[in-house]
């Protein structure tokens, strides 16, 4: 078992002054058996991060070190991981046995034992009934099932996804979630997980990984991204509504920006911010309000019971004294 | 099509029906001649009934009784188009996989100047090169060969494009995946791309094995000896020219044991045929 290790890791696209530089010196050290989740909008690099540890991207500088092996120049084969696609990449020949077994058949591991880790396999993720079939006769959440059976069985040090859920339903992905948590349980083997639902980060994640544009903005568990974002960027990716980022609002200095979560504004009409609601949104037990300070948008929520303003009424929101965070306006990053 | 309307019905059935007996009559009338004398045949009206000599005919075709024209052996001949239709149909489709699974999956130097290249000899049948070939194979002797019959037929680059499309249509995250769990290249091509192009294979072989079998003007170039003749010229021999009769019966014995190796190969692949051209297995 191990960990991972990101020395200061850089990709290129192209060459020389054409060169598309995507992503710009990542460092980071993920422990030994540790669930750490990759989280970023579309474009930001996060997939081409997890292909390098794959091996399927080279690394343009920098080092990434499984354990203790920097495996810059070493074959995925042989980097000791598994990998569960997107779109499951199940072998469509091939039944759903042949699928898991292969990788050891090539790895010249006797039938006997091929045997016993595919059926241990498909016994942990409720398989053992499918496995003569081909993947076409399977749905997507089972297909996905014998894409991480596939990555169970080779045994390796680490698993990596590459956003495994995109493709299943609402309701299937939560299932597939509790799996892969049950999984990383019962196994411990450290996992890298791509994702762009940052619900998915929240609740997989022991640490996650935000990356916005090539950088990594924040690595910290999810309590630390949530409560103590580390950019703006942060702020306004984690959570949902996003945080309020406020610049010219009454109690902001220029340069600087205020960050209050919707759910840590008060909305009452004795003091705080004179704020005219342009839009109520019912959620069930809580309510979103959106306004306009000046030019600028807010949110707030507001839980069932309390004062249910109206759209066109005038409220006085404010927010909670030790819920602020200030974020400095030139560079996004937190101040303290 | 769920309209239903008797006329329509009566009409479409009407042209089909039509069109299977002028497609068919001849290949019956072929067979009704090679069941007669020749003297039977030539009588006029020809009898549009099965006789009795068709053992004797077709005996006298396969091992080659003395004819008017030349001495021709059927037996011989079809063995003889029946191995060369195999390497070609086989060979093309060795070569093309390979080529396309190259072009497709390879980095290399000049790899668009040699999918251009193959591009190129698209436009350059086997009518165009002949008489450069030939001067080839007759450098070469490989006149009267298995080799001089078949390997300048081999090339293809319609396979090659064929396979290419489909090699291009396989997801990349396949590739991945096989080499995470360690295929190499040519494990790869084995055991993921070849058994994923089985369909399309099938498809190319029915085709590909007619064209060798079809093959006239090559063979009548490549050949001068009669024991290398492929069927179809043999045919065109048995028709001798001049005053010398011409065995209706046996020339009509031999196209219809011509038409069987074919009909034969296009029957058993049938299924995996019309699989091929129409659906692509995801």
């Amino acid at each position: 078992m191990s960990g991972i290790t990101f020395r200061n890791v850089i990709k290129r696209y192209g060459k020389g002054a054409k060169a598309n530089q995507v992503i710009h010196g990542v460092s980071a050290e993920i422990g030994d058996g540790e669930f750490v989740v990759i989280v970023g909008p579309s474009g930001c690099g996060k997939s081409t991060l997890l292909r390098m540890v794959a091996g399927l991207e080279e690394i343009s500088a920098g080092e990434i070190a499984i354990g203790s092996r920097v495996v810059n120049d070493v074959e995925p084969a042989q980097r000791d991981i598994a990998m569960v696609f997107q779109n499951y990449a199940l072998y469509p020949h091939m039944s759903n046995y042949d699928n898991m077994a292969y990788g050891l058949k090539i790895q010249g591991v006797p039938k006997a034992e091929i045997k016993q880790r595919v059926d241990k396999a498909a016994k942990i993720l409720e398989l053992s009934h499918l496995l003569e079939r081909k993947p076409r006769e399977l749905s997507g959440g089972q297909r996905q099932r014998v894409a991480m059976g596939r990555a169970i069985v080779r045994q390796p040090q680490v698993f990596l996804f590459d956003e495994p859920l995109s493709n299943l339903d609402a309701k299937l992905r939560a299932q597939t979630r509790l799996e892969i948590q049950k999984l990383h349980r019962e196994l411990g083997i450290t996992s890298l997980f791509v994702t762009h639902d940052q619900v998915e980060a929240m609740t997989l994640a022991q640490r996650i990984i935000v990356m916005n544009a090539g950088v990594m903005d924040q690595f910290g568990t999810p309590e630390e991204v949530y409560n103590r974002p580390a950019t703006t960027f942060v702020a306004s990716f984690i959570g949902s509504p996003p945080m309020n980022l406020l610049k010219a609002a009454p109690g902001v200095r220029s340069g600087q920006i205020l960050g209050i979560r919707p759910e840590h504004i008060v909305v009452g009409e004795a003091d705080g911010w004179s704020v005219n609601v342009e839009q109520v949104e019912l959620l069930g037990a809580e309510r979103l309000v959106y306004g306009r300070i000046g030019d600028e948008q807010i949110i707030a929520r507001v839980d069932e019971g309390q004062f249910a303003p109206k759209v066109g009424d005038t409220v006085r929101m404010s927010a909670r004294k030790d819920k602020l965070h200030w974020f400095d306006a030139g560079s996004g990053k937190r101040a303290e | 099509m769920v309209e239903r309307r008797p006329g329509l019905t009566f009409v479409s059935h009407l042209v089909l029906i039509l069109g299977i007996l002028l497609i068919a009559f001849p290949i019956y009338l072929a067979f009704v001649a090679s069941t007669h004398t020749r003297d039977e045949i030539l009588r006029v009206p020809m009898p549009l009934v099965p006789g009795a000599h068709m053992v004797e005919n077709y005996t006298a075709a396969l091992t080659g009784a003395d004819t008017q024209g030349a001495r021709v052996v059927v037996g011989r001949m079809m063995w003889i188009s029946f191995v060369t239709a195999m390497v070609i149909a086989v060979g093309k489709i060795a070569i093309s996989l390979l080529s396309a699974f190259a072009i497709v999956y390879f980095r290399f130097p000049f790899k668009k100047i040699v999918f251009w290249l193959i591009f190129v000899t698209l436009m350059l049948p086997v009518e165009v090169r002949i008489l450069p070939t030939y001067k080839v194979l007759a450098d070469l002797n490989m006149l009267n060969t298995y080799a001089g019959l078949t390997v300048p037929l081999i090339a293809s680059a319609t396979a090659t494009f064929l396979f290419r499309q489909f090699f291009l249509s396989v997801p990349d995250e396949l590739v991945e995946a096989a080499r995470i769990d360690g295929a190499g290249p040519m494990r790869f091509f084995k055991d993921v791309l070849v058994p994923l192009s089985q369909t399309s294979i099938a498809a190319l072989f029915v085709i590909q094995f007619i064209y060798g079998w079809n093959q006239y003007l090559w063979p009548l170039l490549a050949t001068t000896s009669e024991d290398m003749y492929p069927v179809v010229i043999g045919i065109k021999r048995m028709i001798a020219s001049g005053d010398a009769a011409v065995d209706w019966n046996l020339v009509m014995a031999t196209a219809i044991l011509a038409l069987v190796p074919p009909a034969i190969v296009v029957v058993l692949m049938q299924r995996w045929f019309v699989k091929g051209l129409v659906d692509t297995e995801k």
